[in-house]
């Protein structure tokens, strides 16, 4: 297979834009994605200071290094939940992605650790509270996050968050009817009130998979492993089924989730009810008097030929 | 070929000369939530695998809220 591009061997194709790409003319696909997100949704401009929330996975530290490359202002902060090994383990990568490739960029890494303030890592609190480990690991880290962005003035918030993540978050708000979930969807979410940071998701277009090569072709070291707290959960169930469905048929993920918000934009234009489309549309069929869109329905077209087709 | 998984970390030995295809549909692993890796350069679907091949099936999806 070779690149559509350059003609050169390929290293990964995209079924979904129905393109090959090689190293580079990938990379270059990527950062197109990203620069057209954060054009079309107003993310922010090269003047803007941005906040990059970074875990040490795939996603957030790519979205670091594509912000880097494409020339913008970006710090990041890492929030050590005390996980055991799989923190410890995030952390380093966190941190030599930061003294080899974004010091350079003059970026900075800050880093916030749960244990060292609230005295137990997240699982331990958890149990304390008598919540779930994700939940109260949701809401330290947006805490943190918002905290860090409003105090340290940055202008806006950058998260990782990719075109499967919202797909299946999606479909999970979509099964539930959580309606009022449905307004928070959007790649950007402005600072609606003081003390709270404007927020973006600047890899809204891009695929888990797509992410994941751009990490492997451009050399960043990210932790592949998951968090133990992943096991089992919704989310990645709603992952699978909708990567079935992509095998399928490509493109059903961006269909879903673009058409969503494309829907979400266009203002309410009142809408013709079925009954006065039906009266607009449908008359007497001009042999059998039922209703149709033709001059003759569909029934009477097909049995028409049928009598005149000569059997074989 | 010697195949490196991960979710859990396991290993397995596969026959080769294979496509890259084949080898993931004889391990039940969907291309969409996948990346093989073969030493450290990705390959694509067509892609012919052998015997003397280092090769990584890593898998792209991630949970969490
Ligand atoms: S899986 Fe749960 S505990 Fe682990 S990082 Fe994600 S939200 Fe936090
Ligand atoms: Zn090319
Ligand atoms: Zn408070």
């Amino acid at each position: 297979m070779n690149c559509g591009k350059c003609k050169t061997k390929a290293v990964i194709s995209l079924p979904r834009h129905n393109a090959a790409f090689c190293k580079g003319c990938f990379t270059t696909f990527v950062h197109e994605q990203v620069a057209r997100a954060i054009k079309s949704f107003k993310m922010f401009t090269p003047e803007d200071r941005i906040l990059v929330a970074v875990s040490g996975g795939k996603d957030s530290l790519a979205l670091w290094h594509i912000l880097l490359t494409l020339g913008y202002r970006a710090d990041a902060l890492y929030v050590n939940l005390g996980i055991g090994g799989y923190s410890e383990e995030s952390h380093r990568k966190v941190r030599h992605y930061a003294d080899t490739v974004a010091a350079a960029h003059g970026a900075k890494l800050m880093v916030h650790v749960v244990e060292q303030e609230a005295g137990a890592g997240i699982r331990e609190l958890a149990t304390v509270l008598h919540r779930p480990t994700c939940s109260t690991c949701g809401t330290i880290k947006r805490y943190q996050f918002n905290r860090a962005a409003v105090e340290q003035d940055y202008d806006v918030m950058a998260t990782g968050h990719n075109l499967d993540d919202e797909a299946a978050r999606l479909l999970g708000n979509v099964l539930h009817w959580q309606d009022e979930y449905l307004d928070k969807q959007g790649p950007t979410l402005p600072a609606s009130v003081e003390g709270f940071a404007k927020k973006v998701k600047p890899l809204c277009r891009l695929s888990e998979r797509e992410i994941a090569a751009y990490a492997v072709v451009n050399r960043i070291d990210y932790i592949v492993e998951e968090c133990p707290m992943a096991k089992g959960s919704k989310m990645i169930l709603y992952k699978e089924v909708l990567n079935r469905l992509e095998t399928e048929s490509p493109g059903t993920k961006q269909r879903f989730y673009w058409g969503f918000l494309e829907k979400q934009d266009k203002p309410d234009v009142p809408k013709e009810s079925m009954a006065e489309k039906d009266q607009r549309t449908l008359h007497p069929c001009q042999s059998c008097g039922q209703p149709t869109t033709a001059d003759t329905c569909s029934y009477c077209k097909m049995m028409a030929k049928a009598k005149t087709a000569t059997p074989r | 070929m010697l195949i490196q998984l991960s979710h859990p970390q396991r290993q397995v030995e596969i026959k080769g000369p294979k496509r890259t295809k084949d080898v993931l549909r004889e391990l039940n692993l969907v291309i969409e939530a996948h990346l093989v890796i073969r030493g450290d350069e990705l390959v694509t679907e067509d892609e012919m695998l052998a015997d003397a091949d280092q090769i990584e099936i890593r898998p792209v999806i991630s949970g969490g809220v």
